[in-house]
């Protein structure tokens, strides 16, 4: 589990993160959401480390993120795997290469048991047959298979997704999400993503983080969103008319399935659907 | 202008001092180092062996031109060739053309790893960048680059010679007694000194103007010109300096 404590960070006069608050639960996939600009990505690299926040906590599992010195932030780092918006696979490395990287620098089973564990994970996402081409040589949506194979071969307890639908047509988007949602339940990570596309809040988000101009707008799931009465959340989620019509439809399934009391009760809301912030 | 100059320097050191921590895995390291040294010592073969060819005939020629007194031996030709070739030629040519070749190269690929976040997926995976990604190019760039000024010294002398003969303005015998005259150890160490201090500059230089590139592709170009640019007018410092401290 990851919690964030009033969180700050500016860049000059700027600030871009004003005191966020929150929790991104394991076993769960956790997603950012918001407009561009509302500071997700500022929020993602402060989790990760990459940028310093300048006020407020970050645990990991309790450990104070933010106060830890380089040896300790190694070590929690090494159980952070995280798929780029980009991928940032090494150009000059194979596919296999790429994924048997962080085994070469931290493993220390033999060659044949990391070669096997790289098979493992390029099984577990579909790419077996591209293990010897370059990241050159292969498509927008293999690179991120490639990328998510590359941040799960250490068995990591955190994974971090940069927005890892962007650039990929609907299908492919699909699978992406499907596969980061399995492997969440099947290795029990803390999966935080970083979204703008509403296939993945609706259909992956367990619990969803939304953040308008560097705050913490509303918080809660994909099953929770639908009956929302945050205006700014509804306008961002629900923008065209063929959303709004499908939001109406899901509001619908759920009431009638009755799925959506047992939710709110399971996390102490209650039936007016009244937003959490 | 005088503030940017503080940043920048400021910046520099310790993004020196950072590189020194305890490797992850050494042998890791070991084969980015092996690497570096094949990328900046057999990738720069190629354009060391041309211009110190060329250099050393060059040399020759306008040498052989000036000394138009005939109570002067020709070994004499030689001896300048030589010395000119050792002293100033190898060390300070090549590591100018070093800086365009290697400079450029270190520049870019940090730069182009910088943009595409793949020293950011280094650094989320618990590596440290600047040891793993910059060490070995210095290490390996103060390793190569004497060796590469030393193959500059022999070739430009070789190509001297061929020049010379070829064009019959002295003869082998001549030339090579000419080499013998007066030889000075003292000049070669000298010549090593000058190379080992350019080879940190460009690596480092370069490293440091790639590793903290922001932006796009422009930006890399930018990035990788300046790295060149700032290495060409320090190297030229420091061959001043050194010129002044050491002769």
């Amino acid at each position: 589990m990851i919690e964030l404590q009033d969180i700050k960070k500016g860049f000059g006069d700027k600030e871009i993160l004003k005191g966020v608050s929150a929790v991104m639960e394991s076993g769960k996939v956790n997603l950012i959401i918001g407009a561009s600009g509302s500071g997700k990505t500022v929020m993602m690299k402060c989790i990760v480390g990459l940028i310093e926040v300048d006020a407020g906590k970050i645990l990991y599992d309790g450990k104070d993120f933010t106060t830890m010195d380089t040896h300790e932030r190694k070590a929690i780092r090494q159980e952070i795997g995280m798929l780029f918006q980009g991928s940032a696979l090494f150009d000059s490395m194979t596919v296999e290469q790429n994924v048997m990287f962080p085994l070469d620098m931290f493993g220390t089973g033999s060659y044949r048991d990391k070669k096997k564990r790289v098979a493992e994970c390029l099984e577990r996402v579909n790419l077996k047959d591209a293990a010897r081409k370059y990241p050159a040589e292969i498509s927008g949506g293999m690179k991120k298979r490639v990328g998510i194979a590359r941040a799960i071969v250490l068995n990591p307890k955190y994974l971090f997704c940069d927005e890892p639908n962007s650039g990929l047509d609907p299908q492919t988007s699909l699978l992406i999400d499907q596969l980061i949602k399995e492997l969440t339940v099947e290795y029990n990570i803390t999966t935080v993503m970083n979204t703008h596309d509403m296939n993945t809040v609706m259909e992956s988000g367990d619990h969803i983080v939304y953040m308008y101009q560097g705050q913490k707008q509303w918080e809660g799931s994909n099953k929770e969103i639908v009956f929302s009465n945050d205006q700014l959340l509804n306008d961002f989620i629900f923008a065209s008319e063929f959303l709004r019509e499908a939001k109406e439809m899901r509001q619908h399934e759920l009431f009638s399935s009755g799925k959506w009391k047992e939710d709110l009760k399971n996390k102490g809301g209650n039936e007016s659907g009244d937003d959490k912030k | 202008m005088e503030f940017r100059f503080f940043y920048h320097f400021g910046n520099y050191l310790l993004m020196l001092k950072g590189m020194f921590s305890r490797p992850e895995n050494m042998k890791m390291y070991w084969k980015q180092f092996m690497q570096q040294c094949v990328d900046i010592g057999v990738g720069s073969f190629g354009i060391v062996f041309i211009i110190s060819l060329f250099m050393g005939g060059v040399t020759t020629l306008q040498t052989a031109y000036q000394l138009v007194n005939p109570i002067i031996p020709k070994s004499t030709i030689a001896q300048v060739v030589r010395d000119t070739i050792i002293l100033e030629f190898a060390p300070t040519l090549t590591s100018i053309v070093l800086a365009g070749v290697v400079g450029s190269k270190i520049a870019s690929e940090l730069g182009n790893m910088r943009v595409s976040e793949q020293i950011d997926a280094l650094e989320i995976m618990g590596i440290n960048t600047k040891g793993y990604l910059i060490l070995p190019k210095i290490l390996a760039a103060v390793l190569m680059i004497p060796v590469l000024v030393m193959i500059a010294g022999f070739l430009g002398v070789w190509g001297g010679k061929e020049a010379g003969v070829l064009s019959g303005i002295i003869s082998p015998d001549e030339f090579l007694q000419g080499l013998r005259q007066d030889f000075r150890a003292y000049n070669v160490f000298f010549a090593l000194a000058k190379s080992y201090t350019f080879g940190f500059i460009i690596s480092s230089v370069s490293a440091y103007y790639g590793y903290n590139v922001r932006g796009g592709a422009l930006e890399i170009g930018k990035a990788s010109t300046t790295a060149v640019v700032v290495s060409c007018v320090l190297v030229l410092f420091m061959d001043y300096a050194l010129t002044a401290i050491l002769l």
